[in-house]
């Protein structure tokens, strides 16, 4: 018999925020759900007493010729690599990749992982520096690696951290898509761009697939402190697997289900059917955290005065032994008709601010897209247009990286120029940050 | 007897959760044709609450194996696992129905979930509230959601007592939860519930009714502030901006005394037996509308035509001004029918003549029947606002003319 009585798993809260009130004909009903979990991570990292470590990491260093140009690029990949190892919590199992066109095991080898403490840390750091560059980039073969390595792992978390410098260009984009499509839902992934030659699509869509984040690391110098920061995380969460469960009733149509925040992914097409009417959303893995989610429906047209739910939402545990899973915590979402137009027209306002940062990351993209290809009209105004979302809802970090991009003649009418020059790291920065989000100002 | 009490006491409308009565066709409140469901058993009557699920489950094989094992005590341990796989398949295409729960009244598919929503369509189901009928003798009262507002905010009680001379008393409360604030319904129910109370305890001391009307409505603007009280324990701070609020109207029948207190823009009618006679609105309104008109700043055309008419200007709550509970006190000298009601049914029967015309004939005599009659004239009109009326029929007794 499994042991509940483990009190850190984390406590989820979920909380809706929408105007459930519809016009008379009205269909679209929006909510904003946040997710919160508590009471996991708490201890920062320190291993509770009596809780089984259940977490493994595999690290995957890019270690393709081009990480010698220049030569600091794989000495810092180096030394960032053993930070991370050096953040091991003692316990969590791990392993470290060398990926070039094919992936090898760098430590501890033989398809094994090893537990961490001051040993095998110390074995681990040692096997570092024999690391060296050469070779192409097949990233795919990376994961699929990983993959073998935490499968074995009788964990609850896995997860991965990939570090690459380069293009995927030693096997075809359909290998990388499948590779990400065996590994999806069986470990999370964090993937950081370094230096400038690497493309952000690829790197953001490992992390998305794998619901891991996704950034640049421009200076090489700058990869310890960042490899530190992500496996603190990693090593923060408690509780993997975790499901957003939407129920709809019969005649509802589901637009759209996108985690808007701390960044936006859109999960629409990741729906897995879960029984009558009901479908899961992956979200990875939970520490002590918060997220947001917007969920967009249609639902049939009713009289005035009726009143239905929309769709339930609930954040679902798998049983990992197979038996039925655990509903960590659920919130309606409701519409109701009325005549009274001053209700029915008014915006949520977590709707309207999440319906902004999603379009904010949307025209971000399009206007990085427009730029590259010579469009810079359409860059012109569709950048203007980030600036004055950004501007508006108070997203300074993006405000800053659009600074960089743009120069903004005035911020509140998105009124912009286009930089003459501008550097490539800026460029690359703020399409992998587009998407980041802030919360509601309180 | 027993083991059915609840629910086969109280058959319900499959249609829309009016309780039905033995023997009806059709559900008096929808029409539901209750023929199309199968008929229920005389034995068994819970039957007709699961219909959908109940007829089918009936004959699986769930129910005649778990008799089985019992019987015979030899296989307990095997029977179960050699039926296990016929009850699941056999349970499976008979879902949620089948279980015990309601049937949702919207596309009776679905079970109704522990939230109050259909778990296939979703609908909300009716709730106690949304219509409900009291009659007690010489009183009665009915309230209803109307067709506009998703949940009926308005509450009544009605009650009789005697005074300490043996003489009857007839009580009725009327309230109206303003909906701009948080927690109307629960405004108006409590205040009604409070002030019949009051009276109920003080009129029997012999307390003067009118004295008694204005200690019940102080008394039901009290429960209504501790609302708000509770709420600002477990809520935050900025609830209190929308305390809980509701209007109040009542009546008290007693000693050859018709006496009525209000606060908001709820209302009294008196419609004479004898139709010749004049009707009259007992009750001036606490709105903008007729403070104007009372001013002088505006006539009653120009007062009722502004937007702001039905602003209502003195209500039960933790953020009314000053409470001005208003009492009057009448002596009828001729048998009549005094209309307790909310603006959801005076909308569409403002003054007084309208509302006299929209009383049945025989309501002094039927009260119930004719408060349904009243609650179907707003309905016809539109039912933009949840309506409540209580009729309390006024008898002129020989000894109560003679002594007063």
């Amino acid at each position: 018999m499994a042991n509940f009585s483990k009190s850190n798993v984390p406590q989820f809260s979920v909380e809706v925020y929408q105007n459930e009130f519809l016009p008379e004909g009205g269909r679209e009903v929006n909510g904003i759900i946040t997710v919160t979990s508590t009471g996991g991570g708490t201890t920062g990292g320190v291993p509770l007493p009596g809780a089984a470590a259940g977490a493994a990491v595999v690290i995957m260093v890019d270690c393709s010729g081009s990480m010698d140009y220049p030569p600091t690029k794989m000495r810092n990949a180096r030394d960032a690599t053993a930070a991370a190892v050096d953040t091991l919590r003692d316990g969590t199992s791990f392993a470290v990749v060398a990926g070039t066109h094919v992936a090898k095991e760098v430590y501890p080898g033989n398809g094994r992982l090893a537990v961490a403490d001051s040993r095998t840390r110390a074995q681990a750091k040692e096997a570092l520096r024999r690391l060296s560059a050469g070779g192409g980039t097949a990233i795919g073969t990376w994961l699929r690696l990983a993959d073998r390595l935490l499968g074995a792992a009788d964990v609850d978390i896995r997860h991965g951290i990939l570090l690459t410098d380069g293009r995927n260009e030693h096997e075809s984009p359909e290998d990388l898509r499948a590779a990400l499509e065996v590994c999806a839902g069986r470990f999370t992934c964090d993937a950081r761009g370094v230096g400038t030659d690497w493309e952000v699509k690829e790197v953001t869509a490992i992390a998305s697939a794998l619901l891991g984040t996704a950034d640049i690391v421009a200076d090489p110098a700058g990869l310890a402190a960042d490899f530190t920061r992500m496996m603190e995380d990693a090593m923060g969460k408690e509780v993997a697997d975790v499901a957003l469960r939407l129920w709809t009733p019969v005649g509802v149509e589901i637009q759209y289900v996108k985690q808007v925040a701390p960044t936006v992914a859109d999960l629409t097409g990741r729906r897995t059917e879960a029984g009558p009417r009901a479908g899961d959303y992956p979200t990875g893995s939970w520490g002590d955290e918060s997220r947001d989610y917007h969920v967009c429906v249609r639902v049939p047209e009713a009289g005035i005065g009726q009143e239905m739910l929309a769709a339930r939402v609930s954040l679902i545990l798998p049983d990992p032994s197979g038996g039925a899973p655990q509903t960590l915590s659920q919130g309606l979402v409701r519409a109701v008709w009325t005549d009274d137009m001053v209700a029915s027209t008014s915006i949520n306002p977590q709707v309207a601010h999440y319906t902004g940062q999603a379009e904010l990351a949307q025209v971000i993209q399009q206007g990085l897209d427009a730029r590259k290809s010579g469009d810079f009209d359409g860059a012109t105004a569709k950048l203007g247009r980030a600036v004055q979302l950004a501007s508006a809802s108070g997203n300074e970090d993006t405000a800053k990286l659009l600074s960089k991009v743009v120069d903004v003649v005035d911020a509140a009418t998105g009124t912009v120029r286009l930089k003459a020059k501008v550097a490539e790291a800026d460029e690359m920065t703020l399409e992998t940050r587009s998407t980041k989000t802030v919360r509601v100002k309180k | 007897m027993s083991q059915n009490h609840q629910e086969t006491a109280l058959p319900r409308c499959p249609g829309c959760e009016e309780p039905l009565e033995q023997g009806d066709l059709f559900c008096g409140a929808c029409g539901y044709d209750l023929s199309a469901a199968p008929a229920p058993a005389p034995d068994r009557p819970t039957v007709a609450l699961v219909t959908p699920g109940q007829a089918p489950a009936a004959a699986a094989p769930s129910g005649v194996r778990h008799g089985g094992p019992d019987a015979a005590d030899d296989f307990e341990l095997a029977a179960p696992g050699a039926a296990a796989p016929d009850p699941r398949t056999a349970q499976e295409p008979v879902p949620a129905a089948a279980a015990g729960g309601k049937v949702c009244v919207a596309c009776r598919a679905g079970r109704v979930d522990g939230d109050g929503y259909c778990e296939n369509c979703g609908h909300a189901q009716p709730r106690e509230r949304d219509h409900m009928e009291q009659e007690l003798g010489a009183v009665a009262a009915v309230s209803d959601r109307g067709l506009r507002h998703h949940r009926n905010e308005d509450s009544f009680a009605v009650s009789t007592t005697a005074l300490p001379d043996g003489s009857a008393a007839v009580v009725a409360i009327v309230c109206d939860g303003v909906s701009s604030a948080s927690r109307p319904d629960e405004a108006s129910a409590a205040a009604a519930s409070t002030a019949n109370e009051c009276l109920l305890e003080s009129l029997p001391r012999g307390t003067h009714p009118q004295q008694a009307m204005h200690e019940a409505i102080v008394a039901a603007s009290e429960s209504v502030n501790r609302l708000a009280q509770q709420a600002g324990q477990e809520r935050d701070q900025h609830r209190h901006q929308n305390a809980p609020a509701c209007t109040l109207v009542g009546a008290v029948v007693a000693n050859g005394l018709l006496v009525v207190g209000w606060i908001g823009d709820s209302r009294v009618y008196w419609v004479p037996e004898d139709r010749s006679a004049a009707p009259a609105r007992l009750t001036e309104d606490d709105s903008w509308a007729a403070q104007m008109v009372a001013t002088g700043l505006m006539n009653e055309a120009e007062a009722y035509a502004d937007e702001r008419a039905h602003a209502i200007t003195g209500w039960l709550g933790a953020d009314a001004y000053e409470l001005e509970p208003h009492t009057a006190s009448f002596k009828p000298d001729r048998p009549g029918l005094v209309v307790v009601c909310t603006d959801g049914l005076w909308n569409y029967a403002e003054s007084a003549a309208e509302m006299a015309a929209a009383v049945p004939e025989d309501a002094y005599r039927r009260p119930l029947h004719g408060a349904q009659v009243l609650v179907g004239h707003a309905l016809d009109g539109g039912g933009h606002d949840n309506v409540t009326v209580a009729l309390l029929p006024f008898t002129v007794s020989p000894q109560g003319a003679g002594s007063a």
